[in-house]
């Protein structure tokens, strides 16, 4: 544990040394929250019946977005795992005595978390301040903040466990660069990057909503807003660890295998 | 005069078939990058079809006309992305040094730069505007005249022209800082992205920014407007190439950053 | 000719510290601190001249070469190479100049190497004629045959430093600046470089400016030192001048460090 807190200390500390880049980032990040939420406006002042959200939560969702981008972009992935499983060398992480999937899940996750600690606040304080209808809400309640925070968690865990699949799906193909292009845009947009699931066709709504991609950004955004309620909210946090299970499973076993083939090629 | 502009559009070919056969060294690499550029503009294009299956209009305009504006806005950047991604790579050159070489070479900084890169891999993005184009204009009910079509044309010079200025304030401002580039963003992918509804759509304000300070709805905004027949003064055919004109200022700064380039040495 | 007078330049650098709070502190505040890279630094080179031009790192070496090949504009102080000041001056100054970085390639990574030379060609302008003869000098002196139908990728670092200077030399310079050529190679490579510029200087009366920091290649190749330090000339002379019997050079060089205090 100590190993993991040094290592997220070291990270932030050189996000803070480039505080121009620091800067930079959240301003972009602002700039693209506002032009997003303006183009909901125009969508909303045109036909607010067809509206599948309140507008409230559909600001609160967009700059939750904003705010925890570094948590839910499936492309901020690591060149270096990358690398480490393209020229062979995952067969002498072999040698070392720790579980060489927990071991990149776990920086996976510390990496994404020190991006977004520095990131979110001054982006949620602004978000915060401006005035209605374009400012962040509070949520409905205590109980709703502790479970958003509970799904962000599980989301997080998510979105690392569906990355560590792309890494080592990457050493079984022929094209790495290719079939990352794919999944990453794929996930991008089947998880409400894009377009939140709830203006998705009622029909293509619900098949999604039962996929992994849902179970990352999707839940905690539309949880905190209130969006996601009741009954249709157990269920998606269900998913989650469900999906959670499955894809951390099946990364390791994939995983294994991948190691074994390092292994007999030599490596 | 005229000899030196055949000598330098026969260099550009000569650097263009350079990085053509560069690039196909890497013909796996080369293919995925072509799909990768795709599939971010296609998401985009997804993200307005989703969209338009819920609403009718927006702001007072039809799916096809903002295919036909999107694509417009995305034809305008990929070309200048095309060609001028020497501007865009251009933190990279400054840090390795290879801008040295650059100075160290009898020829103008601009066509070198240029010449250092040519981006063929957006062919799938340019692919897929044309795609929509020929939508947009068949779809969305315009009454073409000859007007109108040299309307559609100084679009494309203009807004390439605007987008080859705003890659050159990037590369002026890498003389300067390495850091916080990300915040160019704004202007380039932020535009491309953003620009594929009418400028209206943000409100007056943005529509106002857009007008004087960085000229995007000169070649967005406007003459579409005049296309779909919804203004009708002749002006609003001119007013893209008004927007090159953008390029002056975007020169000046680079000279400057060259300038100070030499007088600090790095 | 070249003249160098009393030229000085300064830098601004941001200091940079470590630790955690330091990063804190720098979101706020920044220090700059200023160094003096040149100070008054004069000298002449004649046409045909070969200089070796030594000092530890940072010592203003290649603040120096950047002047003189016109990428740097000094704080103050003149400068004229065959007339022509050369930050002024760029595009006619490099016309005449070649130069060599040891550590940077100018040739195009991933196409083979006569396709570089096309090129470059093409850059300089150089008539059909005169790139022909040039080539095939070169290709025959510094044994380039096979190399050039290879991606500069695929060279070693030997194969491809002949093939960096061939391809600063093709629109025959009058000056060649030499970065540490000899950076890395093997002892055959080594040699063969130097043979060259031998040959290049005394054929063509090529005016040669090397910084190195192997002095044998001093040796082998010149009579002129001129020793930059904390950005000022110590010394200018022969090698004749500084060398002591019961040293070998790089002892000599040592100890002339050690008694400038750089």
């Amino acid at each position: 544990m100590k190993k993991y807190l040094s290592f997220f200390r070291l990270r932030f500390t050189m996000g803070l040394q480039y505080r121009a880049a620091a800067l930079a980032g959240i301003a972009t990040q602002f700039f693209w929250g506002a032009m997003e939420i303006l183009v909901f406006r125009a969508f909303y002042s045109a036909d607010a019946g067809n509206f599948p959200m309140e507008f409230s939560a559909m600001v609160s969702y967009v700059w939750l977005q904003q705010a925890f981008l570094a948590f839910f972009s499936v492309w901020m992935l690591e060149n270096e795992i990358f690398d480490t499983i393209m020229n062979g060398n995952i067969a002498y992480e072999l040698c070392r005595p720790i579980d060489i999937y927990n071991m990149w899940f776990s920086r996976s996750i510390a990496n994404r978390i020190s991006r977004a600690v520095l990131r979110c606040f001054p982006i949620l304080i602004i978000a915060a301040l401006l005035p209605e209808p374009y400012g962040m809400s509070l949520p409905a309640d205590i109980m709703h903040f502790i479970i958003f925070l509970i799904t962000l968690i599980l989301g997080l865990a998510v979105m690392v466990a569906f990355c560590m699949l792309i890494y080592v799906i990457t050493f079984f193909t022929i094209s790495p660069n290719g079939v990352r292009a794919i999944l990453t845009s794929a996930t991008e947009f089947l998880s409400g990057a894009i377009i939140p699931l709830p203006f998705f066709p009622r029909s293509i709504q619900r098949v999604l909503e039962s996929l992994p991609f849902a179970a990352m950004q999707n839940v905690p955004l539309r949880i905190y807003s209130g969006n996601l309620t009741g009954a249709e909210m157990t269920w998606a946090v269900i998913l989650q660890v469900f999906w959670l299970m499955v894809l951390v499973t099946g990364g390791k076993m994939l995983c294994a295998h991948a190691v074994r083939r390092a292994t007999v090629q030599g490596g | 005069m005229l000899n030196k502009m055949i000598r330098a559009i026969k260099l550009y070919k000569h650097y263009i078939s350079i990085n053509i056969r560069s690039m196909m060294q890497y013909k796996a690499s080369f293919f995925a990058t072509v799909i990768g550029q795709f599939l971010v503009s296609f998401n985009v294009f997804l993200g307005i079809f989703v969209m338009f299956r819920r609403f009718n209009s927006v702001s007072g305009f039809t799916y096809s006309e903002v295919m036909l504006c999107y694509s417009i806005v995305l034809l305008e950047y990929t070309l200048a992305e095309m060609y001028a991604r020497g501007f865009d790579t251009f933190s990279g050159m400054v840090r390795t040094g290879s801008f040295d070489r650059v100075l160290l070479r009898p020829r103008s900084e601009i066509l070198q730069v240029l010449g250092n890169k040519f981006e063929l891999t957006r062919i799938g993005r340019l692919m897929q505007a044309v795609v929509m184009f020929v939508y947009g204009i068949t779809q969305s009910n315009v009454d073409w005249s000859v007007f109108r079509v040299i309307t559609v044309v100084f679009m494309l010079i203009g807004g390439t022209m605007l987008f080859t200025g705003i890659f050159l304030i990037y590369a002026a401002i890498c003389f300067f800082t390495l850091e916080g580039l990300e915040f160019m963003n704004i202007l380039t992918n932020g535009a491309v992205e953003y620009g594929k509804y009418p400028i209206s759509v943000y409100g007056k304000r943005m529509l106002q920014f857009t007008t004087f300070v960085i000229p995007y709805a000169l070649v967005q905004y406007y003459p579409l407007m005049y296309i779909l027949g919804r203004k009708s003064s002749p002006a609003y055919i001119f007013l893209p190439l008004l927007a090159s004109l953008f390029l002056i200022p975007c020169y000046l700064l680079w000279r400057f950053g060259v300038r100070h380039y030499k007088s600090s040495g790095s | 000719m070249i003249t160098m007078e009393n030229v000085c330049k300064s830098y601004k650098v941001a200091k940079r510290n470590a630790g955690f709070l330091e990063a804190c502190k720098a979101l706020f505040s920044r220090e700059y601190e200023e160094i003096h890279a040149l100070d008054n630094v004069s000298f002449t080179i004649r046409d045909g001249e070969m200089v070796g031009y030594i000092g530890p790192n940072g010592a203003g070496k290649s603040s120096t070469i950047k002047i003189l090949s016109g990428i740097l504009t000094p704080d103050s102080g003149t400068c004229l190479i065959d007339g022509r000041v050369p930050w002024k001056d760029r595009i006619r100054h490099v016309k005449e100049i070649g130069v060599v970085f040891g550590q940077r390639s100018q040739l195009w990574w991933d196409v083979p190497v006569i396709d570089s030379f096309e090129l470059l060609k093409d850059i300089y302008s150089i008539p059909e004629q005169v790139y022909r003869s040039n080539l095939e000098e070169l290709t025959d002196l510094l044994n380039l045959g096979e190399l050039l139908r290879s991606p500069a990728r695929q060279l070693s670092l030997g194969q491809r430093m002949r093939c960096e200077i061939a391809a600063s030399l093709l629109h025959s310079p009058k000056i060649l600046f030499l970065d540490e050529p000899t950076i890395g190679l093997d002892a055959v490579s080594k040699l063969a470089v130097r043979d060259f510029i031998k040959k290049q200087n005394e054929t063509h009366g090529t005016t040669v400016i090397l910084t190195t920091h192997d002095m044998q290649d001093i040796e082998a190749l010149t009579n002129r030192i001129i020793l930059i330090g904390k950005g000022r000339i110590l010394m200018d002379g022969t090698i004749n001048d500084i060398k002591q019997n019961d040293l070998t050079i790089d002892e000599t060089v040592a100890q002339l460090y050690r008694s400038y205090e750089i």
